[in-house]
Parts: structure tokens; C-alpha cells; sequence
């Protein structure tokens, strides 16, 4: 038995027995899904449809419907593409990073922070494929023999590289979450009432009976895939980075990258983990496993890894100048000057001035404080790829070939829809998966929960002996529990 | 399998089962199987499930994916079709080693993951369609199932099997002859 210190605060509040955990987290999956839900889907699908509408034109008509021109041949897409991307580090990091960490808190949110990797990895990867323009080859990427010499794809690329980590990440990260869902699905087989429910539910669950040698072997697994998937979490975006780190662009062509891009997903991902759970908790009555504790440690490390990239964005200022190249102070000075100066000071504020609120705790502590700051983070961390992306090629080495970057309405609705997709996903996991990794939450019952530290469980007791001793004080427990 | 009679003993909490267990083992009794909503930790030495090897498995399919990678990666860009890109030849791995890490080690992990998920989804034998076989619906939600056979505890009888069983604090004893 793990004793966990009395002054540590519970991470399960309430006085929750393992059926109540159960039925907590089955509930709302089994009910009729409440009137907003439906209201909040709609929205989503009507978005998201619209995003998929405009991805069709793109295709049917080209990438010329973006408004990209021959000195800004990047920019929503890849802005996109890496924001998302960013996002999706949040749910691996939980789960992967913080079981290494042995952190309990991680168990109430692992669940719904990888769905929502994996929402936003699917959006994320969206971005590249349309980029092509012609999607019906995105099969080249892959080195395939093929009828151009064999003519192989070029390993020594990050843009390759990112083909390979993108794809690792998503899969890798889907299997995890499979793992970890399977016994819960078995929970819900076994209560569901009605056959379709039970069917559907006895395929996810692929026969889970829980035998001992089974959590054997699932713990290793978790564990083993945990250690594979921190390194995991750190290369795909330090990859990612790579496709401007490695390139000759002044405001790209710094070894700062990899870091500053690996602390500013884990910002945004944190960010939007906290956006989903602060409602998703409150919709879903999870209050007593998704509480201020778990919001104030996600808070702190929004702090931790917003002041990271606050010191990166300090530290390329200052190496601009430091390195006397002056394309590369030139690039900077027109970040915070320039005609983009606006989205340079918007990045600013959001994600160097919004994470040092939370050295205050009655700020991070705060639920409405932080589901504005969450927002905020967000679309700060929008603007820095932004300002990352097009003001760095705005204005090339050939003044005459200076231009700006305007969005058209395809470039809005292929990024709005994104946004739309994801929810559509999010909502419907929310409906039909368990949220919470409800069977992990039970292991840490009896060492985090409320009851179990003020000594109110009115549950079996730790040993045999104890048991025999509760039971004949079941008495006097239950007058004192009426009396509250 | 020939007929046996198998007990199905339920407790409604994990740490009494497993002081049941560790009560059962000491005097002889064989611990067929356990069945838990969530893992039971030290119940594996006390029934006698030893340590799975699947650790052994994911560091090898780990090491055949870089073997692929680096076997893969030789032949496409060092043999077969050796690019000059950005005044960078394409002479010897070695040379170009440092482009080839990231995938190298993106190889590594995505066969070794893989490879391990599917490996344990095999040996569990929970594949998608497998009916479940857990003697109780509650045993996914709070309830704590242990099996004991008949057959594997051939020097007590089914009634000295049941005392003991009621002597470790259960909930519910079921029995059940199997064919």
C-alpha cells in the first residue's frame, strides 16, 4: 500500500466508493445525451462540414484559392499545421511523461488530453496532405518503388522527417489510448442494458475479462509504452521545428528551435486540455476527479513552459543583434515593427506576459481566470507561428520582392473548419468513450481519495484484521456521516 | 478438459483478496485465477504469475525496426540512387549518418510500440470479436473475483475448499461444474 502524506490534497473529492467511481463516469455515456450536446454538435458539424466544403474546393481548383504569392509561398497552412500540432503534445506528454513521473493527478485527465491529441493530430496532418494539391499522390511521401527510376524520396529532409514523426506520433499515441480504453470499455459492456450498446461494446472491449496475467501484462505495456513515447513527444515537434530550423531563412535558421517549439506545444496543448476539461467537467458532473487541484498543477505548467518560451523569444531577440548578421536583426526589428507588428505584440502578450499570472495562487486556483487565460494562450500560440512563419518571409533578401500575406476566404474556412472537425470528434468521444481512465482512478482510491484520508471510507478497510474493526465501527461511522 | 468443479469466490475489496490469497497459499491451496476491475499491485508473486516478458519483445522489435531503418535507408540513399543535395554528397552512411538519426529513431519507436501492442493484444488473446469470459458482470466495476479448481487442489475436498474460502472474508462463493 502506498501511503500518501494527510497535508497532500485528495485528487478524488467526495466520499467514493469503486461502484460510485464507476457509475460517475458510465453515467452520462449511458443517458440521453443532455440538449446542448446536441445544440454544441450541430454548431460543430455545421463548421466542420463548411471547413470540408472548402477543402473540396481547394482541391477541385488548386492552392491558388489561398492567398499565398510567390514571396510568402507559406504561411495558414503551415501556421495551422504546427498549431495543431502543438496542441496534440499535451495528451501524450500527460500520459506518457507523468506516468514515468509516477504523478496520480495525471490519471483523472490522461484520457480525454490523448483524445484530444489525437483530434488535433488528425487536424494537424489535414494541412500537409491538402497542401499538396494534388492529394491523390500523398502516397509519394512514403519511399515506395516506383516507375520514376526507382527515384527514392529524400531521407536527408526534415520535411521527410516530419512524414515519419507525424505518423509515428499519431499512431503510436492512438495505440496507447486503445490500451488504456479497452478495459474500460469492458466496464461499460458489462452494465450496458441494451444488445446494440452491449455489442458494440463487447467489440471495443476485444473480450476483456481482467485475469491477473492480463494487468500483468498491461501495466508493462503502459509503462514500456510510456518510456517510448516521452522521446516520442520531444522529437515530433523538435522535427517539426526542423523544417525551419534547418533552412537559410533569417528568423528560421536558429538552433534555439527544437526547445522553444517542444515548451511552446506543451503550452498550447496544456492550454487547450484546459479549455475541453474546465466545460467538460462541469457538463459531465466530474467535479469530484477533474477539481481546482488538477487545474492549478496543469496551471503551473503553463507557467513552467510559457516562461521557456518566453526566455526563447528573449534569447532569439537578443541573438539577432548579438550575431551582428544583419538580415537576421533586420527580420527581427520588422517582427516587432514591421506592417506585422500587431500579431508580434499579440504573441507577446498572450504567451510571455498571460502564463506569469499564474505565480499567483488565487489566480491559478481560479476556474473562470483560467479557462480565459487557456483561451488566451491559444491564440497566442496561433500568432507565433504566424509571426514565426509569415514575417519571416514577408520581406525577402530582394526588397523587390516584398509582399504581405492576405488571407482569403478559403484560407478562413479551411482553418475555422479544422477547428469545427475537432469538435465534432471531441463530442462525439465525449458521448460514447469513458472520459476518464475510470479502472487507473480506482487504484488511486484509497491512497488520494477524500475518504480515505480523513479516515470517513465507509469502504472495506485496508487488511483483514481492519476490516473486522470497520465493520464493527460501521456504526458509529454512519451516525457521523449523517451528521454532515 | 475433463469435469472439474471450480469456486468462484467474490470479494468486494481488492486488499482483502489479497490477504485471502496470501491466507489461502500458505496452506496449500492453488490460486487459479483472479479476476479485478483494475490491477491488484503484489497480488502476481502471491498467486503465482510470473512477470510477463513482453519488455524483452518491445526492445526487440525496437531493435528490428533500426535495423530496417538504417538497412533501408542505406539502399535508398547511399546505393541505389546517391543524390548530391545542397553540395552534400551522398558517399557513405557513415558520412550522412546525422541526417538519417530522426527517422532512425522515429523507426525504432513506432516498431517497437507497435510490435509490443500487438504482441500482448495476441497473447491475451483480446482481439476484436473474442467473447469476454469474466465469471461476473461486476467484476469490471467493483467486484474482485477469485477461481479456484477442484482439480488443481486434489488433496483437499470441495467442502474443506469452501470453508476456507468463507474463512477470508467474501462476499458471495459460487460453484460451478464445468464439462
Amino acid at each position: 500500500m502506498h501511503k500518501e502524506a494527510a497535508i497532500r490534497e485528495p485528487l478524488i473529492l467526495g466520499h467514493k466508493t469503486y461502484h460510485e467511481i464507476t457509475e460517475d463516469v458510465c453515467k452520462p455515456i449511458e443517458d440521453k445525451a443532455p440538449r446542448m450536446w446536441y445544440v454544441l454538435f450541430s454548431i460543430a458539424l455545421i463548421i466542420g462540414l463548411y471547413g470540408v466544403g472548402c477543402i473540396l474546393y481547394l482541391l477541385g481548383t488548386g492552392i491558388g484559392t489561398w492567398g499565398l504569392n510567390k514571396t510568402v509561398g507559406w504561411a495558414w497552412d503551415i501556421t495551422n499545421f504546427v498549431w495543431w500540432v502543438g496542441i496534440g503534445h499535451a495528451g501524450t506528454l500527460i500520459s506518457a511523461v507523468l506516468l514515468l513521473f509516477r504523478q496520480k493527478w495525471r490519471m483523472a485527465i490522461n484520457r480525454s488530453a490523448e483524445a484530444m491529441t489525437i483530434f488535433a493530430v488528425f487536424m494537424a496532418g489535414l494541412f500537409p496532405l491538402i497542401h499538396m494539391g494534388r492529394i491523390w499522390v500523398a502516397y509519394w511521401v512514403l519511399p515506395l518503388p516506383n516507375q520514376f527510376g526507382s527515384l527514392w524520396v529524400n531521407f536527408n529532409s526534415p520535411l521527410l522527417w516530419d512524414v515519419f514523426a507525424i505518423s509515428t506520433y499519431l499512431s503510436v499515441s492512438l495505440v496507447f489510448w486503445y490500451i488504456g480504453l479497452i478495459p474500460d470499455f469492458a466496464t461499460i459492456r458489462d452494465r450496458a442494458k441494451k444488445p446494440l450498446s452491449k455489442r458494440m461494446y463487447g467489440m471495443l472491449s476485444f473480450g476483456w475479462s481482467g485475469r491477473a496475467k492480463h494487468w500483468n501484462r498491461f501495466e508493462l505495456v503502459s509503462l514500456v509504452l510510456a518510456g517510448l513515447a516521452t522521446p516520442l513527444v520531444f522529437s515530433v515537434h523538435s522535427i517539426v521545428s526542423f523544417d525551419f530550423a534547418t533552412s537559410v531563412i533569417p528568423g528560421w535558421h536558429t538552433t534555439i528551435f527544437p526547445p522553444y517549439f517542444v515548451a511552446g506545444a506543451v503550452f498550447s496543448g496544456f492550454a487547450m486540455v484546459q479549455t475541453l476539461l474546465l466545460v467538460m467537467r462541469k457538463a459531465m458532473r466530474l467535479e469530484a476527479y477533474i477539481h481546482t487541484k488538477h487545474v492549478e498543477y496543469m496551471n503551473i505548467v503553463i507557467m513552467v513552459t510559457g516562461s521557456i518560451v518566453g526566455v526563447a523569444y528573449l534569447s532569439e531577440l537578443f541573438i539577432s543583434w548579438y550575431s551582428g548578421v544583419e538580415y537576421e536583426a533586420y527580420a527581427f526589428i520588422n517582427r516587432a515593427t514591421g506592417p506585422y507588428w500587431w500579431s508580434y505584440w499579440a504573441m507577446m502578450t498572450c504567451n510571455v506576459i498571460s502564463p506569469q499570472l499564474m505565480w499567483f495562487k488565487k489566480l491559478r486556483r481560479s476556474l473562470l481566470f483560467t479557462f480565459i487565460i487557456s483561451i488566451v494562450v491559444n491564440i497566442g500560440m496561433w500568432f507565433e507561428r504566424f509571426v514565426i512563419i509569415v514575417t519571416s518571409v514577408h520581406r525577402d533578401y530582394l526588397p523587390s520582392s516584398w509582399s504581405m500575406f492576405y488571407p482569403t476566404h478559403i484560407d478562413i474556412g479551411v482553418f475555422v473548419g479544422t477547428i469545427g472537425l475537432f469538435f465534432v470528434f471531441f463530442l462525439l468521444f465525449t458521448r460514447y468513450f469513458p472520459v476518464l481512465a475510470l479502472n487507473e482512478v480506482k487504484t488511486i482510491l484509497k491512497s488520494s481519495g477524500e475518504s480515505f484520508k480523513d479516515g470517513k471510507a465507509v469502504s472495506p478497510a485496508y487488511s483483514l484484521d481492519e476490516q473486522h474493526l470497520a465493520v464493527s465501527a460501521q456504526g458509529n461511522k454512519e451516525d457521523n456521516n449523517n451528521e454532515h | 478438459m475433463a469435469a472439474d468443479t471450480v469456486f468462484y469466490a467474490m470479494y468486494d475489496d481488492d486488499d482483502v483478496l489479497k490477504n485471502g490469497a496470501k491466507k489461502l497459499v500458505s496452506k496449500g491451496v492453488k490460486v487459479n485465477e483472479v479476476f479485478s476491475p483494475f490491477p491488484i499491485h503484489g497480488i502476481d508473486p502471491i498467486i503465482g504469475v510470473k512477470n510477463t516478458r513482453l519488455g524483452i519483445m518491445a526492445f526487440l522489435y525496437g531493435l528490428t525496426g533500426l535495423m530496417l531503418a538504417t538497412v533501408g535507408m542505406n539502399y535508398f540513399m547511399i546505393q541505389d540512387w546517391p543524390m548530391n543535395i545542397g553540395g552534400k554528397p551522398s558517399f557513405s552512411y557513415l558520412e550522412n549518418f546525422l541526417a538519417f538519426v530522426p527517422i532512425s529513431f522515429e523507426f525504432t519507436v513506432l516498431c517497437a510500440a507497435h510490435g509490443m501492442a500487438i504482441t500482448y493484444l495476441l497473447v491475451n488473446g483480446t482481439l476484436p470479436g473474442v467473447k469476454a469470459d469474466n465469471p461476473d458482470p461486476r467484476t469490471t466495476d467493483d467486484k474482485f473475483v477469485m477461481e479456484l479448481r477442484l482439480s488443481e487442489n486434489a488433496k483437499f475436498s470441495a467442502a474443506e475448499l469452501e470453508a476456507l474460502l468463507k474463512d477470508t472474508g467474501i462476499v458471495e462463493l459460487d460453484q460451478k461444474e464445468i464439462k
